[in-house]
């Protein structure tokens, strides 16, 4: 039995950090301050750029011993975090300036985490609780360097705040425009989307029972709909505002507009899917169309009608935004987007994507909440 | 095979299973799906594994085939460790279903072994002609699965498992899904190339008349924890036609794979 | 053949319910702005002449379905289609950013896929980000996407179909992701006893597994990658394509403009849907599906 296992993201990562070492100046600064030792001059990285090499190589080195894979996760953690963290915090103030061994270190940090990732997808913990962590835990590091690597580069580039803001940037953008950021949900969100989803869902699936009493009905209405579907609704928004006016109503007819067919579809092929067996059996109980209906079609309608649920909250989200982009009153998510990016103040357009995105999470959460209580018997939940 | 492995044909044991146990891990705790197995197959036998679910007889034949890794004991497979059995393609598997690839055509489904193994494409095609012939599929070549009755299409996969000349078959429950007069038929068909290629056959059942009327020797398993409880040896002579399932020795050998498989249950409700 | 035309006469009888639903809504519309022009001018009409005003109004609130299919016609057939009022104009310049970010798209989406199925840390740190990702309104990065690649001198066809290409990937990656998982347990064992190594079990099960799932995402691919080129047209700047005629039809209220701009990219939605779903059609009959 050896004492170590090789994982070719740590020899990567030593590597790397030999290389950038190799290199010698990490940033412009450091370059002039070595070029004329004579000169005091302040550059990034002057206490920090041992410690940095020290943290890489030590991690990447520890993590390769045989020890218990927990030991390996956490020093590799530390190891990729703080590096990555000093890399961030070092370059503030310089820029633009950085040159490719601050590049080699972050993606030596980075092939740490991936190292990590490695271990903690390997782990198969008997303990339930510690499972779902992992399932946390292990996304939620993609997420993280996804940002580090925005930020890194951003600023290690010195690309202009106007064509991509660090997420720091954007962090303070919406920590200092909450007001403004509060009044757009609420214009959007609060009135239009969800006057437009509750209007669009509920005449859908109505259509549907409608479609699913009168059988001629139906035959016609599943092919339109279904190529309705496919149709790049969001085109109505102008005639809706045209029709509707500036304010909250027409945003909301575009997303009924929007969110009926999903709703019709999904609820007509739901309506089917209760099995013959199961509907021989209501009728040898002689039960009548709603009792049918009620006891038997909704609820195996259930999976399909939540489907068109979450499908919808995205495209409410779209709809109402988009519509925004065709007039507004002076508020409103699509009419900020549209404004600031003429401004050229990308940073408030990324809050409000950031912002966007939240909710739109939330929302779907709400609705995939919602379905695992009502149709905890599907086979899709019970596997969970 | 080489001429000193041929002479000490008559002792080679093409499977061998000592003490064999594995134990799987589930949520509910541990489950003994096998215990203490020891099981010995020859050359040119054709063994039938019987018994309720949950007795182990499909979890062997997977160890068998390296599907599974046993927890305990040692096994064998023409001298070998199962996996390294496998890498040599020492077996052909049948499936309870005819697990046929609905994009490929029947030839093509049987080549997909020799495909896989590298063999040229000549040799492939008289194989695939050799082995469609065997189970009297010869014309259905070009059809595509969704085209050929259930036992047609469960023909096909056996087919597949012959093509590469295998001297092991493993069967797990292959007419299980088969209506019985399909499978009659089938169960004839099966003893003709038993008889004609030489092969030595695992059967997984939990029909007694199939595994008498096709077994020259009968293992009969139990649940909780899934062991061997009986090994009978069948007197039926190899030649056997379809009525030999009337006679006096075969009801025989039936009522004591029967009391066997009850004797497994005496302690359950 | 039976459930075609069981079909048809429902889809068809509907389709013309609809078209009498129009002209009506088009007259009770039409009907107030009309009778302020009667009351200016002091006609007194008649009911016939009446309606017949309301449904020929050069800029009427709801246009009357003749009057656009006559604006489509002649934009459609009677324009060169170099001109810039020509339909098929805009409709190719949508099309062709489409196509190019459709393309793209399903390329990332198979790619990452294949990613996501091979290596488990991906899997696990990856797929999450994926399925959250859909329930984000991505469409509202349109504008400014465009406008920052118009600030470094990036335009035309570039930054319109990296939204397609945006939009488009999700499905079919997580389509995939479902298509080459797809292959039952049996299938897999098989292909275990007969020790296929890992590009066998790829190609030789795996692929011709998940075709089926690829067109089904490709179809709402497709149709999502139109939607982000005819939105990423509306950010001024853009002069040509469906989006910015929608825009420039509803600038300068010419209603019957906004409506068979509307009809065109309907149109194409259409034909690129049906076109994906063909070829799925005919690569599935080529893999001996069976007919349905």
């Amino acid at each position: 039995m050896r004492w170590f296992t090789l994982s070719w993201q740590a020899v990567a990562a030593i590597l790397l950090c030999i290389l950038a070492g190799l290199l010698g100046p990490m940033t412009q600064p450091e370059m002039k301050a070595l070029a004329n030792p004579a000169v005091t001059i302040a550059y990034p990285f002057l206490n920090t750029k041992g410690l940095i090499f020290d943290l890489i190589l030590g991690a990447a080195a520890v993590s390769m011993l045989r020890i218990p894979p927990l030991a390996a996760v956490a020093a590799l953690a530390i190891g990729a975090h703080v590096a990555a963290w000093l890399l961030l915090t070092g370059i503030v103030g310089f820029e633009g300036s950085a040159h490719a061994p601050y590049y080699l270190l972050l993606a030596a940090a980075w092939l740490l985490a991936w190292r990590c990732v490695t271990i903690l997808s390997e782990l198969k913990p008997a303990n339930r609780a510690a499972n779902a962590l992992l399932r946390l835990v292990i996304p939620f590091i993609f997420g993280v360097w996804i940002l580090i690597v925005w930020e890194a580069v951003v600023r290690g580039a010195g690309i202009p705040f106007i064509l991509l803001p660090p997420p720091s940037a954007i962090g303070v953008r919406i920590a200092n425009s909450l007001p403004i950021l509060a009044a757009d949900v609420n214009q959007t969100i609060f009135k239009s989307v969800i006057a437009g989803y509750v209007i669009g869902c509920g005449a859908g699936f109505l259509t549907a029972i409608l479609a699913d009493r009168v059988a001629f009905l139906g035959r016609g209405l599943l092919p339109i709909g279904n190529m309705v579907s496919a149709l790049p609704i969001v085109g109505v928004a102008p005639i809706m505002v045209m029709w509707f006016g500036f304010g909250w109503e027409s945003k909301a007819a575009v997303v009924a507009i929007m969110t009926f067919f999903p709703m019709l579809v999904n609820t007509v092929t739901g309506l089917a899917a209760s099995g013959h067996m199961e509907r021989d059996l209501m009728r040898t109980y002689a039960s009548d169309y709603t009792q049918t209906l009620l006891k038997l079609r909704l609820p195996a309608a259930a999976p399909f009608i939540f489907n068109a649920l979450k499908i919808n909250s995205t495209l409410a989200l779209i709809g109402a935004i988009v519509a925004e982009f065709f007039g507004t009153p002076v508020v409103g998510m699509g009419f900020r987007i549209s404004t600031e990016v003429g401004r050229m103040n990308i940073d408030m357009v990324w809050a409000e994507i950031a912002v966007a995105a939240l909710i739109g999470s939330v929302f779907y959460g709400l609705i995939a909440l919602a379905e695992r209580a009502a149709t905890f018997w599907h086979p899709s939940v019970r596997g969970g | 095979m080489t001429m000193t492995e041929a002479a000490a044909g008559e002792t080679t044991a093409v499977v061998e299973a000592r003490k064999l146990g594995l134990t799987f891990q589930t949520n509910d705790g541990p489950v003994q799906a096998l215990t203490g197995v020891d099981l010995t197959i020859g050359k040119g036998e054709f063994v039938s594994f019987i018994g309720p679910s949950g007795c182990g007889k499909t979890t062997f034949l997977r160890v068998i085939a390296d599907l599974e890794k046993p927890t305990e004991g040692t096994i064998s497979v023409n001298g070998m460790s199962p996996e390294q059995a496998r890498e040599r393609r020492a077996y052909g598997y049948v499936f309870q279903a005819a697990a046929l690839f609905p994009w490929r055509t029947i030839a093509k489904n049987v080549a997909l072994p020799l495909e896989i193994m590298g063999v040229p494409a000549a040799e492939q095609k008289a194989r695939i002609a050799r082995v469609m012939d065997l189970v009297n599929l010869t014309g259905f070549e070009k059809k595509y699965p969704w085209q050929l009755s259930g036992g047609m299409q469960q023909r096909a996969s056996i087919a597949r498992a012959l093509a590469f000349d295998a001297d092991l078959l493993l069967m797990d429950e292959p007419f299980g899904a088969l209506d019985e007069i399909v499978r009659d038929h089938l169960n004839k068909q099966l003893l003709e190339l038993w008889a004609r290629t030489d092969k030595t056959i695992c059967f997984v059942t939990h029909s007694i008349p199939e595994a008498v009327y096709l077994s020259t020797r009968i293992v009969v398993m139990s649940p909780r924890p899934g062991r061997v409880t009986d090994v009978i040896e069948s007197t039926l002579p190899r030649e056997r036609p379809l009525h030999i399932r009337e006679s006096a020795e075969f009801l025989a050998i039936a009522h004591r794979v029967r009391d066997g498989l009850h004797a497994g249950h005496g302690y359950e409700d | 053949m039976d459930r075609a035309r069981d079909k048809i006469v429902p889809v068809l009888t509907i389709l013309a319910g609809l078209v009498v639903v129009w002209y009506v809504a088009a007259v009770l519309l039409n009907a107030p702005f009309q009778r302020d022009l009667d009351r200016r001018a002091g006609e007194t009409p008649d009911t016939i002449e009446f309606i017949a005003k309301t449904l020929s109004q050069p800029k009427p609130t709801m246009p009357a379905p003749h009057q656009v299919a006559e604006n489509f016609f002649e934009n459609t057939f009677l324009r060169k289609i170099t001109s810039n009022r020509s339909l098929v104009y805009h409709a190719w310049v949508t099309l062709s950013s489409t196509l190019l970010g459709f393309a793209f798209g399903t390329a990332l989406g198979i790619v990452i896929a294949v990613g996501i199925v091979h290596v488990q840390a991906l899997d696990r740190s990856l797929m999450p980000w994926i399925i959250a990702s859909q329930t984000i309104p991505i469409l509202a990065i349109a504008p400014m996407v465009v406008v920052v690649f118009a600030a470094v001198g990036i335009t035309g066809i570039v930054p319109k179909s990296l939204i397609s290409t945006y939009l488009s990937f999700f499905p079919v990656a997580v389509g995939m992701v479902k298509g080459l998982r797809s292959p039952e347990f049996m299938h897999l064992d098989l292909m275990h006893t007969y020790n296929a190594s890992a590009s066998q079990l790829f190609w030789k099960l795996r692929v011709p597994a998940s075709v089926p799932f690829l067109f089904a995402s490709m179809k709402v691919a497709v149709a999502a990658s139109l939607v982000g080129a005819i939105v990423a047209e509306l950010p001024t700047g853009a002069v040509a394509g469906i989006g910015s005629k929608l825009l420039a039809a509803s600038y300068y209220s010419q209603t019957i403009d906004m409506w068979s701009a509307l009809v065109a990219g309907s149109i194409v939605a259409a034909l690129l849907v049906t076109l994906v779903g063909l070829a799925g059609r005919l690569v599935d009959r080529s893999m001996g599906a069976r007919p349905a």
